[in-house]
């Protein structure tokens, strides 16, 4: 053994049963890892090895009695050490969303989502970067600093959930958790060469993810493989009586098995091979769907007519609901204050200089958007046209089973390449929004590299709850190909 | 330039957030780019099509309306940036 980071979670849940590492070891390791290298990448907020070491403790502790017996179940990320998104609640460990606003607070709750992998045995190693308040698709926009891309650190790792790829691709943690609003899985995911999954609306509990677009949020994790993915999935999947919009059934056991490809219809939007597409991005898509074409998948051409309407309706929808949700940031109950005797000068100048550009942009715009004489115009005509690109995929799946996309249309962008320029920046977004605005799972995954060397993702989009589908699709994939595999040199 | 430096003003004091004569300028130019490309929402005929305000089939459920343990309140009151007898303190709203 090489080195134990540089085992797939579930060898490292192999070792971890046959005795030959422990999660003290593994948590160690991956402590190490971290110490040397994210000086260089920055993927943490916050590390929190005291409280990691005594999960991984109390997991050999279980361990131990289980291999006495080897009798019951113990899950597969038991003694596993992962990292959590800087937006997720973890009681008592600071929590900033990327935001200064947020600078010293500690929830006073845990996450569904978080709660779950630590119940099953999970050891937190800590708290990735975002962009502020999941504000982004680069990472850039966290206040305490960019993440950079391990496959090339002058490079972003995509967003907002750039800190939690960039740590699995690092292998500074075997799985993190992460969320996707507009893409915030999937396209780090992508930039970052690792396999991410985007859930269903509803399908994941949102209590104690700090809010952004409440009717767009989801919370989904990143590792190196389907394989390794499918065990969290399987643990934050399911109902949740604290988020009202938890879906009220338990979700389905999904096996990867040999998922036969023979008769799967796959669809290929024509709106999505746009000008804009880079020619590396375009061939490695197509490379890929042709794989799958090659071991008996149908292939169809689809059309999904609204898809470039998208973009305008998540930047009316989602800064309109985050212009609600970020009202609650009043220096009253939590985050530092810039006090005076008077409250508005307070909210203004707490908000004025704590908020970072980007969010103070979005604000600005759902506010506008909601405001008296413009309600009509923008968000209610956004949310008719919403409903547009949502039956554009039902029409679709009523022909094929998954559509097969890029992620993005570039790979992983230099750090600061797109400047003060938000319309630009919210282009790189164009494949990713649709899937939030429909409410229905995708998974990003590795289907090659480009002229610069860097990872290249395809993303397979499925029907609300298809999750089960999106796994055993992309875990095929993953058996016929290495993409998955590569890891950057730090 | 769908939005005036008057007009960022305005929303921000909606909003309570400060900005600076340069974020004025900056975010009224940013703003009126975005909403320009927005702009082709209206070219849609919609007369006939439900708005979508959630994706999820049921509306939200409501719980029984009946006392609940809660945290402590010296928890909730930890992350306070003031407090005075177990509660927030903030500046008079009233004169």
């Amino acid at each position: 053994m090489s080195s134990l980071t540089d085992l797939t979670l579930s060898e490292a849940a192999a070792a971890l049963r046959q005795g030959e590492a422990s999660s003290v070891e593994l948590t160690q390791a991956c402590l190490e890892r971290i110490e040397s290298h994210d000086g260089a990448v920055h993927a943490f907020l916050a590390q929190t090895p005291d409280l990691a070491l005594e999960q991984a403790k109390a997991a050999d502790k279980k361990l131990a009695e289980w291999r006495k017996k080897k009798t019951g179940d113990l899950p597969i990320v038991h003694g596993v050490p992962l990292a959590i998104k800087d937006v997720l609640c973890l009681e008592g460990i600071p929590t900033t969303c990327g935001s200064l606003i947020l600078e010293g607070f500690r929830p006073p709750y845990t996450a569904t989502s978080v709660r779950r992998v630590m119940d099953n045995g999970a050891v937190v190693l800590g708290k990735t970067n975002t962009d502020e308040f999941a504000m982004g698709s680069s990472t850039e926009n966290s206040a305490y600093g960019p993440t950079h891309n391990p496959w090339d650190l002058t490079r972003v790792p995509g967003g907002s959930s750039g800190g939690s790829a960039a740590a699995v691709a690092a292998k500074m943690a075997f799985a993190a958790l992460g969320t996707d609003t507009g893409g915030s899985v999937r396209q780090p995911a992508s930039f970052c060469g690792v396999t991410g999954i985007k859930t269903s609306y509803g399908r994941v509990s949102r209590y104690g993810l700090i809010a952004y677009g409440s009717s767009l949020d989801t919370v989904g994790a990143l590792a190196s493989s389907a394989e390794d993915l499918l065990p969290i999935y399987e643990i934050i999947a399911g109902h949740d009586p604290l988020d009202s919009t938890s879906i009220r059934e338990d979700a389905p056991a999904i096996v990867l098995g040999d998922t036969p490809l023979k008769n799967l219809r796959i669809g290929v939007p024509t709106e999505y091979f746009i000008e804009g597409l880079e020619t590396d991005v375009e061939q490695a898509v197509l490379s890929a769907v042709a794989e799958l074409e090659h071991q008996g998948a149908e292939i169809h051409k689809v059309s999904l007519p609204h898809t470039d309407l998208a973009l305008p309706v998540y930047y009316i929808i989602a800064p309109a609901e985050a212009s609600a949700n970020l009202a609650r940031y009043d220096a009253i109950r939590f985050g530092p204050r810039h006090a005076s005797d008077d409250l508005w000068e307070q909210y203004l100048e707490t908000r004025g200089s704590l908020f970072g550009a980007e969010v103070k942009r979005r604000i600005m715009l759902g506010s506008y958007a909601l405001s008296t004489g413009y309600y009509d115009a923008y968000y209610g005509q956004a949310q008719k046209v919403r409903t547009l690109i949502k039956t554009d995929f039902e029409a679709a799946f009523q022909d094929v089973d998954l559509i097969a996309c890029p992620v993005a249309p570039t790979t992983a962008f230099k750090i600061g390449e797109h400047g003060d320029d938000p319309l630009s920046m919210y282009l790189e977004d164009v494949f990713t929004l649709p899937a939030n605005l429909a409410g229905i799972p995708g998974i990003a995954f590795p289907v090659g590299f480009d002229l610069n060397s860097l990872p290249i993702g395809m993303q397979l989009l499925g029907p609300h709850l298809s999750e089960g589908l999106l796994f055993r699709v992309c875990h095929a994939y993953q058996q016929l190909t290495d993409w998955h595999q590569e890891s950057p040199e730090l | 330039m769908p939005i005036s430096v008057d007009e960022v003003r305005h929303i921000a004091n909606l909003a309570r957030l400060r900005l600076t004569p340069a974020e004025e300028r900056r975010y009224a130019e940013q703003l009126s780019a975005v909403l320009d490309y927005a702009a082709r929402l209206k070219e849609l005929d919609t007369e006939h099509i439900p708005p979508t305000s959630s994706v999820l089939p049921f509306d939200a459920p409501l719980r029984a309306d009946d006392p609940r343990p809660c945290p402590p309140r010296t928890r909730i009151l930890s992350n306070a940036p003031d407090q005075e007898d177990g509660m927030f303190r903030v500046p008079p709203v009233l004169d």
